[in-house]
Protein backbone atom coordinates (compact mmCIF):
# COMPACT_ATOMS: atom_id res chain seq x y z
CA UNK A 1 0.00 0.00 0.00
CA UNK A 2 0.89 3.52 -0.83
CA UNK A 3 1.42 6.03 1.72
CA UNK A 4 -1.11 8.52 2.16
CA UNK A 5 -0.09 11.80 1.25
CA UNK A 6 -3.17 13.74 1.35
CA UNK A 7 -2.30 17.35 1.26
CA UNK A 8 -3.18 19.65 4.35
CA UNK A 9 -4.72 21.86 2.26
CA UNK A 10 -7.37 19.39 0.73
CA UNK A 11 -11.06 19.65 1.73
CA UNK A 12 -12.69 16.03 2.37
CA UNK A 13 -16.38 15.59 1.36
CA UNK A 14 -18.80 12.89 1.47
CA UNK A 15 -20.26 13.15 -2.62
CA UNK A 16 -24.02 12.84 -3.34
CA UNK A 17 -24.69 8.99 -2.33
CA UNK A 18 -22.70 8.71 0.03
CA UNK A 19 -24.21 9.66 3.57
CA UNK A 20 -23.84 8.83 7.18
CA UNK A 21 -26.95 6.63 8.80
CA UNK A 22 -27.81 6.01 12.68
CA UNK A 23 -29.01 2.05 12.47
CA UNK A 24 -31.19 1.87 15.60
CA UNK A 25 -31.71 -1.75 14.68
CA UNK A 26 -28.18 -2.79 15.26
CA UNK A 27 -27.16 0.45 17.87
CA UNK A 28 -24.30 1.33 15.22
CA UNK A 29 -23.64 4.28 13.14
CA UNK A 30 -23.45 3.01 9.31
CA UNK A 31 -21.85 4.80 6.32
CA UNK A 32 -24.20 4.12 3.17
CA UNK A 33 -22.99 4.41 -0.17
CA UNK A 34 -23.79 2.79 -3.31
CA UNK A 35 -23.90 -0.99 -3.34
CA UNK A 36 -22.26 -0.69 0.14
CA UNK A 37 -22.91 -0.13 4.10
CA UNK A 38 -19.81 0.25 6.02
CA UNK A 39 -20.34 -0.41 9.94
CA UNK A 40 -18.37 2.70 11.34
CA UNK A 41 -15.83 2.49 14.86
CA UNK A 42 -16.32 5.45 16.71
CA UNK A 43 -13.33 6.94 15.36
CA UNK A 44 -14.54 6.42 11.71
CA UNK A 45 -18.01 8.37 12.87
CA UNK A 46 -15.91 11.25 14.42
CA UNK A 47 -14.15 11.55 11.16
CA UNK A 48 -16.98 11.46 8.82
CA UNK A 49 -19.24 13.18 11.17
CA UNK A 50 -16.86 16.65 10.77
CA UNK A 51 -16.36 16.57 6.98
CA UNK A 52 -18.93 19.52 6.10
CA UNK A 53 -17.25 20.58 2.82
CA UNK A 54 -15.38 23.59 3.95
CA UNK A 55 -12.63 22.75 6.35
CA UNK A 56 -9.55 21.34 5.38
CA UNK A 57 -7.80 18.41 6.26
CA UNK A 58 -5.12 20.02 8.18
CA UNK A 59 -8.58 22.10 10.23
CA UNK A 60 -10.07 18.65 11.10
CA UNK A 61 -6.98 17.24 12.49
CA UNK A 62 -6.03 19.85 14.90
CA UNK A 63 -10.02 20.02 15.98
CA UNK A 64 -9.65 16.50 16.37
CA UNK A 65 -6.34 16.18 17.89
CA UNK A 66 -7.68 19.00 20.47
CA UNK A 67 -11.32 16.89 21.37
CA UNK A 68 -9.29 13.98 21.62
CA UNK A 69 -5.84 15.49 23.40
CA UNK A 70 -4.08 13.41 20.80
CA UNK A 71 -0.69 14.24 19.09
CA UNK A 72 -1.66 15.60 15.49
CA UNK A 73 0.93 13.56 14.12
CA UNK A 74 -0.87 10.98 15.02
CA UNK A 75 -4.12 11.58 14.49
CA UNK A 76 -3.12 13.24 10.73
CA UNK A 77 -1.74 9.89 9.93
CA UNK A 78 -4.69 7.88 11.23
CA UNK A 79 -7.11 10.02 8.99
CA UNK A 80 -5.34 9.82 6.13
CA UNK A 81 -5.10 6.39 6.28
CA UNK A 82 -8.75 5.98 6.70
CA UNK A 83 -9.85 9.07 4.31
CA UNK A 84 -7.38 7.51 1.74
CA UNK A 85 -9.07 4.05 2.04
CA UNK A 86 -12.92 5.86 1.14
CA UNK A 87 -11.16 7.88 -1.78
CA UNK A 88 -10.22 4.93 -3.23
CA UNK A 89 -13.63 3.51 -2.78
CA UNK A 90 -15.05 6.91 -4.40
CA UNK A 91 -16.90 7.35 -0.99
CA UNK A 92 -14.81 10.08 0.11
CA UNK A 93 -14.30 13.15 -2.76
CA UNK A 94 -11.71 15.83 -2.62
CA UNK A 95 -11.78 19.53 -3.33
CA UNK A 96 -8.79 22.01 -3.60
CA UNK A 97 -9.61 24.55 -0.82
CA UNK A 98 -9.16 27.31 -2.99
CA UNK A 99 -11.84 25.88 -5.10
CA UNK A 100 -14.11 26.04 -2.04
CA UNK A 101 -17.43 28.62 -1.72
CA UNK A 102 -19.71 26.62 -4.09
CA UNK B 1 -30.75 -7.85 18.20
CA UNK B 2 -32.34 -11.07 18.96
CA UNK B 3 -31.40 -14.23 17.13
CA UNK B 4 -34.77 -15.90 16.30
CA UNK B 5 -34.82 -19.15 14.57
CA UNK B 6 -36.47 -22.20 12.91
CA UNK B 7 -35.04 -25.17 11.19
CA UNK B 8 -33.02 -25.88 7.87
CA UNK B 9 -34.30 -28.59 5.58
CA UNK B 10 -32.85 -31.42 7.79
CA UNK B 11 -33.84 -29.97 10.43
CA UNK B 12 -30.90 -28.96 12.44
CA UNK B 13 -31.74 -25.85 14.40
CA UNK B 14 -30.68 -22.17 12.54
CA UNK B 15 -31.18 -18.94 13.03
CA UNK B 16 -31.17 -15.09 11.51
CA UNK B 17 -29.27 -12.03 11.62
CA UNK B 18 -31.45 -8.81 10.48
CA UNK B 19 -31.40 -8.64 6.91
CA UNK B 20 -29.48 -5.79 5.21
CA UNK B 21 -30.65 -5.46 2.00
CA UNK B 22 -33.64 -5.64 -0.01
CA UNK B 23 -34.39 -6.32 -4.20
CA UNK B 24 -37.59 -4.61 -5.24
CA UNK B 25 -38.42 -6.66 -7.95
CA UNK B 26 -41.46 -3.57 -9.02
CA UNK B 27 -42.99 -5.43 -11.83
CA UNK B 28 -41.71 -8.10 -14.79
CA UNK B 29 -42.52 -6.01 -17.71
CA UNK B 30 -39.63 -4.62 -19.53
CA UNK B 31 -39.13 -2.87 -23.34
CA UNK B 32 -36.19 -5.27 -23.33
CA UNK B 33 -35.62 -8.43 -23.85
CA UNK B 34 -32.48 -9.50 -22.78
CA UNK B 35 -31.43 -13.52 -23.41
CA UNK B 36 -30.11 -13.60 -19.91
CA UNK B 37 -32.57 -11.89 -17.87
CA UNK B 38 -32.43 -12.63 -14.17
CA UNK B 39 -36.22 -12.78 -14.07
CA UNK B 40 -37.99 -16.47 -13.29
CA UNK B 41 -39.26 -17.92 -17.24
CA UNK B 42 -42.57 -17.47 -15.70
CA UNK B 43 -43.22 -14.11 -15.04
CA UNK B 44 -45.82 -12.07 -13.56
CA UNK B 45 -48.30 -10.36 -15.12
CA UNK B 46 -48.82 -6.62 -14.39
CA UNK B 47 -52.58 -7.16 -12.46
CA UNK B 48 -50.90 -8.81 -9.73
CA UNK B 49 -48.42 -6.68 -9.45
CA UNK B 50 -48.17 -5.12 -5.23
CA UNK B 51 -49.36 -1.63 -5.17
CA UNK B 52 -47.78 1.44 -4.57
CA UNK B 53 -49.27 1.59 -0.94
CA UNK B 54 -48.45 -2.01 -0.55
CA UNK B 55 -44.67 -1.31 -1.29
CA UNK B 56 -44.88 1.94 1.24
CA UNK B 57 -45.55 -0.65 4.04
CA UNK B 58 -43.02 -3.04 2.46
CA UNK B 59 -40.25 -0.55 2.99
CA UNK B 60 -41.62 0.70 6.52
CA UNK B 61 -41.54 -3.31 7.43
CA UNK B 62 -37.91 -3.72 6.39
CA UNK B 63 -36.41 -0.75 7.79
CA UNK B 64 -37.67 -2.16 11.13
CA UNK B 65 -36.34 -5.01 10.62
CA UNK B 66 -32.71 -3.13 10.26
CA UNK B 67 -32.89 -3.35 5.89
CA UNK B 68 -30.46 0.02 5.00
CA UNK B 69 -30.58 -0.44 1.30
CA UNK B 70 -33.50 -1.16 -1.02
CA UNK B 71 -32.38 -1.58 -4.77
CA UNK B 72 -35.54 -0.45 -7.21
CA UNK B 73 -35.28 -2.81 -9.66
CA UNK B 74 -37.96 -4.89 -12.23
CA UNK B 75 -37.82 -5.75 -15.16
CA UNK B 76 -37.69 -2.43 -15.85
CA UNK B 77 -38.31 -0.24 -12.84
CA UNK B 78 -39.62 2.47 -15.39
CA UNK B 79 -42.78 0.52 -16.40
CA UNK B 80 -44.12 1.99 -13.44
CA UNK B 81 -46.20 5.25 -13.68
CA UNK B 82 -45.82 4.92 -10.22
CA UNK B 83 -42.18 5.06 -9.66
CA UNK B 84 -41.30 8.19 -8.26
CA UNK B 85 -43.73 7.58 -5.80
CA UNK B 86 -42.53 3.88 -4.41
CA UNK B 87 -39.30 5.61 -4.09
CA UNK B 88 -40.16 8.33 -2.21
CA UNK B 89 -41.67 5.44 0.00
CA UNK B 90 -38.93 4.01 0.24
CA UNK B 91 -37.02 7.61 0.94
CA UNK B 92 -39.61 8.66 3.83
CA UNK B 93 -39.05 4.54 5.47
CA UNK B 94 -35.30 5.44 5.95
CA UNK B 95 -34.03 3.38 3.52
CA UNK B 96 -30.90 3.86 0.79
CA UNK B 97 -32.57 4.51 -2.51
CA UNK B 98 -31.10 3.00 -5.54
CA UNK B 99 -32.90 2.60 -8.63
CA UNK B 100 -31.51 -0.57 -11.31
CA UNK B 101 -32.66 0.41 -14.79
CA UNK B 102 -32.16 0.22 -18.42
CA UNK B 103 -33.21 3.70 -18.67
CA UNK B 104 -35.67 2.94 -21.53
CA UNK B 105 -38.90 5.02 -20.50
CA UNK B 106 -37.27 7.59 -18.25
CA UNK B 107 -37.45 11.06 -19.35
CA UNK B 108 -35.71 14.07 -18.45
CA UNK B 109 -39.28 14.94 -16.18
CA UNK B 110 -39.17 11.95 -14.63
CA UNK B 111 -35.81 11.87 -13.43
CA UNK B 112 -36.24 15.23 -12.22
CA UNK B 113 -38.92 13.40 -10.27
CA UNK B 114 -36.75 10.47 -9.07
CA UNK B 115 -34.42 13.21 -7.96
CA UNK B 116 -37.19 14.90 -6.10
CA UNK B 117 -38.60 11.80 -4.60
CA UNK B 118 -34.80 11.16 -3.22
CA UNK B 119 -33.41 8.50 -5.78
CA UNK B 120 -29.59 8.52 -4.03
CA UNK B 121 -28.00 6.38 -6.79
CA UNK B 122 -28.74 5.11 -10.40
CA UNK B 123 -27.21 2.19 -11.64
CA UNK B 124 -27.67 1.89 -15.64
CA UNK B 125 -27.08 -1.54 -17.66
CA UNK B 126 -25.11 -1.49 -20.65
CA UNK B 127 -25.98 -4.48 -23.35
CA UNK B 128 -22.99 -3.23 -25.48
CA UNK B 129 -20.66 -0.67 -26.61
CA UNK B 130 -22.75 0.34 -29.63
CA UNK B 131 -25.84 -0.03 -31.27
CA UNK B 132 -25.08 -2.43 -33.18
CA UNK B 133 -24.50 -5.25 -30.27
CA UNK B 134 -26.80 -3.75 -27.61
CA UNK B 135 -29.72 -3.12 -29.82
CA UNK B 136 -29.45 -7.00 -31.17
CA UNK B 137 -28.95 -8.52 -27.11
CA UNK B 138 -31.56 -6.13 -25.62
CA UNK B 139 -34.09 -7.00 -28.77
CA UNK B 140 -34.86 -3.33 -29.07
CA UNK B 141 -33.84 -1.02 -31.75
CA UNK B 142 -32.62 2.22 -30.79
CA UNK B 143 -32.13 1.29 -27.28
CA UNK B 144 -28.25 2.57 -26.95
CA UNK B 145 -29.01 6.09 -28.29
CA UNK B 146 -32.14 6.39 -25.64
CA UNK B 147 -29.72 5.02 -22.88
CA UNK B 148 -26.88 7.25 -23.94
CA UNK B 149 -29.12 10.03 -23.88
CA UNK B 150 -30.66 9.53 -20.51
CA UNK B 151 -26.81 8.56 -19.01
CA UNK B 152 -26.50 12.26 -20.25
CA UNK B 153 -29.26 13.28 -18.24
CA UNK B 154 -28.82 11.40 -14.80
CA UNK B 155 -25.04 13.23 -15.45
CA UNK B 156 -26.69 16.97 -15.78
CA UNK B 157 -29.12 16.00 -12.52
CA UNK B 158 -25.74 14.62 -10.62
CA UNK B 159 -27.25 11.26 -9.51
CA UNK B 160 -24.22 9.05 -9.23
CA UNK B 161 -23.86 6.61 -11.48
CA UNK B 162 -22.61 2.93 -11.71
CA UNK B 163 -22.39 1.09 -15.50
CA UNK B 164 -24.05 -1.98 -15.16
CA UNK B 165 -22.20 -4.26 -17.98
CA UNK B 166 -23.35 -7.81 -18.26
CA UNK B 167 -20.95 -9.94 -20.09
CA UNK B 168 -20.43 -12.79 -22.22
CA UNK B 169 -19.06 -14.47 -25.37
CA UNK B 170 -20.10 -11.87 -27.64
CA UNK B 171 -19.48 -8.78 -26.08
CA UNK B 172 -16.65 -9.76 -23.43
CA UNK B 173 -13.97 -8.90 -26.20
CA UNK B 174 -15.30 -4.86 -26.04
CA UNK B 175 -14.89 -4.74 -22.58
CA UNK B 176 -11.83 -2.17 -22.77
CA UNK B 177 -14.16 -0.27 -24.47
CA UNK B 178 -17.39 -0.60 -21.65
CA UNK B 179 -14.67 0.73 -19.12
CA UNK B 180 -13.72 3.37 -21.06
CA UNK B 181 -17.46 4.53 -21.42
CA UNK B 182 -18.08 4.05 -17.99
CA UNK B 183 -15.21 6.48 -17.66
CA UNK B 184 -16.50 9.16 -20.15
CA UNK B 185 -19.80 8.81 -18.85
CA UNK B 186 -18.34 10.28 -14.95
CA UNK B 187 -19.62 7.02 -13.50
CA UNK B 188 -17.86 6.07 -9.68
CA UNK B 189 -18.56 2.36 -10.53
CA UNK B 190 -18.93 0.13 -13.17
CA UNK B 191 -19.78 -3.47 -12.38
CA UNK B 192 -18.62 -6.31 -15.21
CA UNK B 193 -20.64 -9.10 -14.18
CA UNK B 194 -20.12 -12.41 -16.51
CA UNK B 195 -23.63 -13.65 -16.96
CA UNK B 196 -25.71 -16.00 -14.91
CA UNK B 197 -26.13 -19.57 -16.54
CA UNK B 198 -30.25 -19.83 -15.08
CA UNK B 199 -33.30 -19.12 -16.04
CA UNK B 200 -33.20 -17.30 -19.69
CA UNK B 201 -29.70 -17.39 -19.72
CA UNK B 202 -29.86 -21.14 -19.78
CA UNK B 203 -31.63 -21.12 -22.51
CA UNK B 204 -28.82 -19.54 -24.13
CA UNK B 205 -26.04 -21.09 -23.24
CA UNK B 206 -24.38 -21.78 -26.35
CA UNK B 207 -24.44 -18.24 -27.88
CA UNK B 208 -23.58 -16.67 -24.64
CA UNK B 209 -20.84 -19.16 -22.27
CA UNK B 210 -17.63 -16.86 -22.53
CA UNK B 211 -14.30 -18.76 -23.93
CA UNK B 212 -11.28 -19.19 -21.23
CA UNK B 213 -9.21 -17.17 -23.00
CA UNK B 214 -11.64 -14.55 -22.93
CA UNK B 215 -12.40 -14.78 -19.33
CA UNK B 216 -8.82 -14.83 -18.94
CA UNK B 217 -8.19 -11.56 -20.76
CA UNK B 218 -11.05 -9.87 -18.50
CA UNK B 219 -9.09 -10.53 -15.64
CA UNK B 220 -6.53 -8.82 -16.90
CA UNK B 221 -8.50 -5.88 -18.20
CA UNK B 222 -9.88 -5.40 -14.88
CA UNK B 223 -6.54 -5.76 -13.02
CA UNK B 224 -4.94 -3.01 -15.43
CA UNK B 225 -7.80 -0.69 -15.02
CA UNK B 226 -8.68 -0.95 -11.72
CA UNK B 227 -4.73 0.23 -11.22
CA UNK B 228 -4.93 2.72 -13.44
CA UNK B 229 -8.32 3.89 -12.39
CA UNK B 230 -7.63 3.97 -8.86
CA UNK B 231 -9.34 6.51 -6.54
CA UNK B 232 -11.48 7.88 -10.12
CA UNK B 233 -13.30 4.61 -11.09
CA UNK B 234 -14.31 1.67 -9.22
CA UNK B 235 -14.41 -1.89 -10.86
CA UNK B 236 -16.32 -4.74 -9.28
CA UNK B 237 -15.97 -7.88 -11.27
CA UNK B 238 -17.94 -11.10 -11.27
CA UNK B 239 -15.74 -13.12 -12.98
CA UNK B 240 -17.91 -16.09 -15.10
CA UNK B 241 -17.96 -19.20 -12.39
CA UNK B 242 -18.19 -21.68 -15.13
CA UNK B 243 -14.63 -21.54 -15.54
CA UNK B 244 -13.98 -20.90 -12.08
CA UNK B 245 -12.35 -23.63 -9.28
CA UNK B 246 -14.82 -22.68 -6.49
CA UNK B 247 -18.23 -21.56 -5.98
CA UNK B 248 -19.22 -18.00 -5.44
CA UNK B 249 -20.96 -17.59 -2.23
CA UNK B 250 -23.89 -17.01 -3.67
CA UNK B 251 -25.62 -13.67 -1.61
CA UNK B 252 -23.28 -13.83 1.03
CA UNK B 253 -24.84 -17.23 2.04
CA UNK B 254 -28.79 -18.58 1.59
CA UNK B 255 -30.91 -15.49 3.59
CA UNK B 256 -28.19 -14.15 5.50
CA UNK B 257 -28.38 -10.25 4.15
CA UNK B 258 -31.20 -9.55 1.40
CA UNK B 259 -34.21 -10.24 0.57
CA UNK B 260 -36.17 -10.09 -2.87
CA UNK B 261 -39.08 -9.08 -3.35
CA UNK B 262 -41.13 -10.40 -6.65
CA UNK B 263 -43.32 -7.95 -8.36
CA UNK B 264 -46.16 -9.78 -6.97
CA UNK B 265 -45.46 -9.73 -3.39
CA UNK B 266 -43.31 -13.08 -2.84
CA UNK B 267 -40.77 -12.87 -0.64
CA UNK B 268 -37.27 -14.85 -1.58
CA UNK B 269 -34.26 -15.14 -0.45
CA UNK B 270 -32.78 -14.69 -4.48
CA UNK B 271 -34.02 -13.71 -7.50
CA UNK B 272 -34.18 -17.72 -8.75
CA UNK B 273 -35.12 -18.79 -5.71
CA UNK B 274 -38.17 -20.07 -7.37
CA UNK B 275 -36.53 -22.79 -9.72
CA UNK B 276 -36.39 -24.76 -6.52
CA UNK B 277 -40.01 -26.07 -6.41
CA UNK B 278 -40.00 -27.95 -3.78
CA UNK B 279 -40.16 -24.97 -1.66
CA UNK B 280 -43.02 -23.05 -1.25
CA UNK B 281 -42.58 -19.13 -0.58
CA UNK B 282 -44.34 -16.97 1.48
CA UNK B 283 -45.96 -13.42 0.22
CA UNK B 284 -46.16 -10.68 1.82
CA UNK B 285 -50.02 -9.85 1.80
CA UNK B 286 -50.25 -13.17 3.78
CA UNK B 287 -47.64 -12.47 6.14
CA UNK B 288 -45.61 -9.80 7.77
CA UNK B 289 -41.79 -9.74 6.50
CA UNK B 290 -40.49 -10.56 9.64
CA UNK B 291 -41.98 -13.93 10.51
CA UNK B 292 -41.23 -15.03 6.73
CA UNK B 293 -37.60 -14.14 7.17
CA UNK B 294 -36.72 -15.56 10.69
CA UNK B 295 -39.72 -18.43 10.44
CA UNK B 296 -40.38 -18.85 6.83
CA UNK B 297 -39.37 -22.19 5.92
CA UNK B 298 -38.02 -21.24 2.37
CA UNK B 299 -36.09 -18.93 4.18
CA UNK B 300 -34.23 -21.57 7.11
CA UNK B 301 -33.70 -24.35 4.05
CA UNK B 302 -30.50 -23.47 3.53
CA UNK B 303 -29.52 -21.14 6.54
CA UNK B 304 -26.38 -22.35 7.87
CA UNK B 305 -23.89 -24.79 7.21
CA UNK B 306 -25.52 -27.83 9.18
CA UNK B 307 -27.55 -29.42 6.05
CA UNK B 308 -24.29 -29.41 3.87
CA UNK B 309 -23.72 -32.44 2.42
CA UNK B 310 -20.20 -34.12 1.36
CA UNK B 311 -17.93 -32.91 0.31
CA UNK B 312 -19.11 -29.51 1.85
CA UNK B 313 -19.23 -30.62 4.97
CA UNK B 314 -16.03 -31.63 5.86
CA UNK B 315 -14.81 -29.06 3.43
CA UNK B 316 -12.69 -26.09 4.55
CA UNK B 317 -14.67 -23.69 2.07
CA UNK B 318 -17.78 -24.04 3.38
CA UNK B 319 -17.68 -20.76 6.00
CA UNK B 320 -16.58 -19.00 2.52
CA UNK B 321 -18.94 -20.45 0.41
CA UNK B 322 -21.74 -22.38 1.94
CA UNK B 323 -21.68 -24.80 -1.03
CA UNK B 324 -22.44 -22.11 -3.42
CA UNK B 325 -25.35 -21.57 -5.33
CA UNK B 326 -28.48 -23.37 -4.76
CA UNK B 327 -30.23 -22.20 -7.50
CA UNK B 328 -27.00 -23.35 -9.63
CA UNK B 329 -27.41 -27.10 -7.91
CA UNK B 330 -30.79 -27.54 -9.15
CA UNK B 331 -30.24 -26.54 -12.32
CA UNK B 332 -27.40 -28.38 -12.71
CA UNK B 333 -27.67 -31.34 -9.89
CA UNK B 334 -31.00 -31.46 -10.09
CA UNK B 335 -30.81 -31.59 -6.40
CA UNK B 336 -30.94 -28.33 -4.41
CA UNK B 337 -29.17 -29.66 -1.70
CA UNK B 338 -26.12 -30.45 -3.77
CA UNK B 339 -22.52 -28.91 -3.77
CA UNK B 340 -22.65 -25.99 -6.13
CA UNK B 341 -21.22 -28.16 -9.26
CA UNK B 342 -19.22 -25.08 -11.03
CA UNK B 343 -16.69 -26.49 -7.51
CA UNK B 344 -13.76 -28.48 -8.63
CA UNK B 345 -14.41 -30.93 -5.68
CA UNK B 346 -18.62 -31.57 -6.94
CA UNK B 347 -18.47 -35.17 -8.75
CA UNK B 348 -20.15 -33.20 -11.65
CA UNK B 349 -17.67 -30.74 -12.13
CA UNK B 350 -15.75 -32.36 -15.02
CA UNK B 351 -19.02 -32.87 -16.64
CA UNK B 352 -20.13 -29.34 -16.32
CA UNK B 353 -16.56 -28.02 -17.32
CA UNK B 354 -16.64 -30.05 -20.69
CA UNK B 355 -20.03 -28.95 -21.52
CA UNK B 356 -19.27 -25.31 -20.53
CA UNK B 357 -16.00 -25.69 -22.84
CA UNK B 358 -18.22 -27.10 -25.82
CA UNK B 359 -21.04 -24.23 -25.61
CA UNK B 360 -18.00 -21.54 -25.66
CA UNK B 361 -16.72 -22.89 -28.82
CA UNK B 362 -20.78 -23.40 -30.71
CA UNK B 363 -21.15 -21.07 -33.92
CA UNK B 364 -24.61 -20.28 -32.50
CA UNK B 365 -25.83 -16.93 -32.35
CA UNK B 366 -29.66 -17.34 -32.66
CA UNK B 367 -31.07 -15.53 -28.95
CA UNK B 368 -33.64 -16.77 -27.28
CA UNK B 369 -35.27 -13.68 -25.89
CA UNK B 370 -36.98 -13.05 -22.80
CA UNK B 371 -40.89 -12.47 -23.62
CA UNK B 372 -43.82 -11.70 -21.69
CA UNK B 373 -46.79 -14.25 -22.48
CA UNK B 374 -49.26 -11.81 -24.04
CA UNK B 375 -51.83 -10.43 -22.21
CA UNK B 376 -55.39 -11.23 -21.92
CA UNK B 377 -57.60 -8.58 -21.95
CA UNK B 378 -60.89 -8.77 -19.55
Amino acid sequence: MTAPSLPDDCVPYLPRGVRLHDDKVRGIRVLLAPERAISLDPVGDAILSELDGARTLGDLIAELAARYQAPAEQVGQDMREFLTGLIDRRMVFLRESGARGA
Amino acid sequence: MDDIGGHDILGNPVSARAPMAMLAELTHRCPLACPYCSNPVELTRVNSELSAAEWADVFQQAAAMGVLQVHLSGGEPASRRDLAEIAASARDAGLYVNLITSGIGLTQARLRDLDAAGVEHIQLSLQGIDAEMADWIGGYTGSFARKMQVAEWIGEIGFPLTLNAVVHRQNLDRLPEMIDLAERLGCRRIEVATVQFHGWADLNRRPLMPTLEQAAEARKVVNEARLRLRGRMVIDYVPADHHATFPKSCMGGWASTGINIAPDGTVLPCHAAQTIQSLEFDNIRARSLAEIWYNGRAFNAFRGTAWLPEPCASCDRREIDYGGCRCQAMALAGDPTATDPVCSRSPLNPVLKAQAQQDAVSEDVALVYRRMPKETRA
